[in-house]
């Protein structure tokens, strides 16, 4: 990226609530959308970030085939803010070609497979027919259904790199507009709760049965939530609310689902975004970690971010709010991040009890008031996969 | 209105699928596909991994890391260098399946190791164990559509970094149930080493509105290239085996075509 690339809007559901107003009181007031409570006929126990009103939301038929838990999420996100009204008026400027699509998400419309697996036909096995694969199923079908929502023809695809595919998907958009292969991107995730990870993440023993507490000496693991979060970045903007100043991404090249013990990978792409931003880490004003609250994630990202900042940096963890939202986490807390830049409050860590003590890094117990300018955003995911991204205030 | 072109160096292939056990062999047989049996792919077992990953791998592991192998060795490169975009329709199928079929049991017994592979990154994650690489690396899926963008979005990397990129697509069949919904015939893989310059055929890329995909001129190679995403890419390894200068169009998503001239 040679030049900064305009966020000109961005929004998010999670279960703090629909749209950024709702996200920022939730954020200001130190109120966690987590709860503890079951999800459909999951009983693993511990807290889930569950959003309301996915169920109810009436389904047009024009997209029947693409109905799930996934798409329905992906809806709500993109009528939070006016959000799909604002990529139409820069679709009327750029065209539908040269606006690309690039999602992240970790099980897409898996619940409905998972759902009709219970309803296989006794005698030969099959699937209900009423399944539709290309539509819910497959990794694809989140960019599928928001591109034919959207009415947009450009370059699309759904990066799938676990926890930290949606901060991917800005580095990805913003290589594309610097090639001139598009003019503007809608970014985003989007994950829904599944029986996959509630029980997947339970049998890796990751489930924490309390509320997730990062950075506390006690934190025993992760609370799941569920989420939509979306951006347009934009070549040309009008006006702007946040810039896309560096990304960077890298591989720890050491384990499938344990980071590497010093945090040497998230190290490479915290440092490849400060250089891509040209900025030094002391210009940094605030971090939101990856901060998922397993003992191992949390100490590693420690070491990672002592090393390349210090340990001043004010930081703070946000899924003590809305829960680990998987492949959504890259950009519902991009969006918490601009959300900051824009408010000027860096919001606290929450759930946090009494810091560990072999930690270091400066964890903010309460919110902090305060003009930002730069802030990052960590995410991390499973196969050892990296990203970092740095966004700076608009004035 | 299209994408600028986007140029970038094609250093070297691997190639797994049907009757087409390797770049090396292979080319010759797509280029007179006459002599091409299009029997079962063979999936060497993946040497470099360590012994425990290597037990843990699944089979889209396997295809992704054999070809990835072969096109860092035609390239001379060390496989540690290049940033690295697996595109994968689905990932690992299997683990799907499995992890299915477990949640709708009562006791919903969910394999530790199956979900950690069930990640679409899992052959990324394997590949960088594998080499020790630290590089950046993008997993991503477009369904029918996963080896054009991931062309697209290895070159455009290639371009924007100034590194070599190492693109792997690969896609591996369902069990059933599933593969009645998604049946795709067999396992296929290629990897394309792409430089920004160097020795090798120069490709241009470029994005279009809708043009008809390049078929195969024999029925056996379009009965692949139609049903199996990663074999989207059979019209391109046909054109770069007969080593002249052609055009080949490769379906992106609907609407969207991607463009590749091979100038050799």
């Amino acid at each position: 990226m040679k030049r900064a690339l305009a966020v000109t809007d961005y929004t998010l559901v999670s279960a703090l609530g629909q749209g950024r107003a709702a996200t920022f009181e939730a954020l200001r007031h130190g109120r966690s959308g987590l709860a503890r409570r079951d999800f459909e006929t999951a009983t693993v126990g511990g807290w889930i970030g569950v959003v309301d009103g996915i169920d109810g939301l009436p389904w047009p038929d024009e997209f029947a085939a693409f109905d799930c838990r996934n798409h329905r999420l992906a809806e709500l996100g993109l009528r939070a803010d006016g959000f799909a009204d604002r990529v139409r008026a820069a679709t009327a400027r750029y065209g539908a070609a040269r606006v690309g699509v690039f999602l992240g998400t970790s099980t897409s419309g898996i619940l409905q497979t998972e759902q009709a697996y219970r309803r296989r036909d006794p005698v030969t096995g099959a699937l209900p027919t009423d399944l539709q694969y290309g539509q819910t199923h497959n990794m694809y079908s989140l960019a599928r259904f928001v591109r034919l929502r959207l009415a947009l023809s450009g370059p699309a695809f759904v990066v799938s790199t676990a926890c930290s595919s949606s901060a991917k998907v800005f580095a990805s958009a913003a290589r594309m507009i610097a090639l001139d292969q598009i003019d503007a991107a809608v970014v985003g995730g989007v994950d829904s709760l599944c029986l996959t990870t509630l029980y997947g993440f339970r049998s890796l023993e990751l489930i924490s049965d309390d509320i997730c507490r990062p950075w506390d000496a006690q934190r025993a693991g992760l609370s799941i939530g569920e989420a939509a979060a979306f951006a347009l970045l934009e070549r040309e903007p009008v006006d702007a609310r946040a810039w896309l100043l560096g990304s960077g991404e890298s591989s720890d090249g050491h384990h499938m689902s344990s980071p590497h013990p010093e945090g040497a990978g998230a190290v490479a792409a915290m440092r490849a975004a400060l250089a891509m931003a040209d900025l030094a880490p002391r210009d940094v004003d605030y971090l939101n970690l990856h901060g998922t609250g397993t003992p191992g994630n949390d100490a590693a990202e420690d070491h990672a971010v002592g090393a390349v900042f210090g340990g001043d940096l004010p930081c703070s963890s946000t899924k003590g709010f809305t829960g680990h939202t998987l492949g959504a986490a890259g950009a519902v807390e991009a969006a918490i991040s601009m959300l900051a830049l824009e408010n000027g409050l860096a919001p606290a860590n929450l759930n946090l009890r009494e810091p560990d003590p072999a930690l270091g890094v400066r964890v903010l117990r309460e919110p902090r008031a305060g003009r930002l300018r730069v802030v990052a955003s960590n995410s991390f995911g499973f196969g050892g996969s990296n990203a970092c991204l740095v966004f700076g205030a608009a004035a | 209105m299209s994408g600028r072109p986007i140029e970038v160096s094609l250093c070297g292939i691997g190639l797994l699928g049907p009757g087409l056990a390797g770049w090396g062999a292979g080319q010759a047989l797509l280029r007179r596909p006459e002599s091409w049996h299009g029997t079962a792919s063979v999936v060497p077992p993946p040497a470099r991994l360590p012994p425990a990953e290597r037990r843990r791998a699944g089979m889209v592991v396997k295809v992704a890391i054999a070809v990835a192998e072969e096109a860092c060795a035609a390239a001379g490169i060390d496989p540690a260098l290049p940033v690295t975009v697996f595109a994968s329709s689905a990932a690992e199928p299997a683990n799907c399946h499995a992890l299915c079929e477990a949640l709708a049991t009562p006791q919903r017994l969910v394999s530790p190791t199956r979900f950690t592979n069930s990640v679409h990154n899992a052959a990324s994650g394997y590949w960088h164990i594998a080499t020790h690489s630290m590089q950046a690396s993008t997993s991503l899926s477009a369904f029918d559509a996963s080896f054009a963008a991931g062309l697209l979005e290895a070159a455009v990397q290639c371009r924007a970094g100034g590194l070599p990129v190492l693109l792997v697509a690969s896609d591996v069949p369902y069990p059933e149930p599933l593969h009645a919904l998604r049946p795709l015939p067999d396992s296929f893989a290629l990897a394309l080493l792409l430089a920004p310059q160097g020795a090798g055929p120069r490709l241009t890329l470029q994005t279009d509105s809708g043009r008809p995909a390049t078929r195969c001129d024999d029925a056996g190679l379009e009965a692949l290239r139609s049903t199996i995403p990663a074999a989207r890419a059979l019209p391109l390894l046909q054109a770069l085996a007969r080593a002249g200068a052609a055009t080949v169009v490769v379906d992106g998503a609907p609407g969207l075509s991607l463009q590749i001239g091979i100038a050799p």
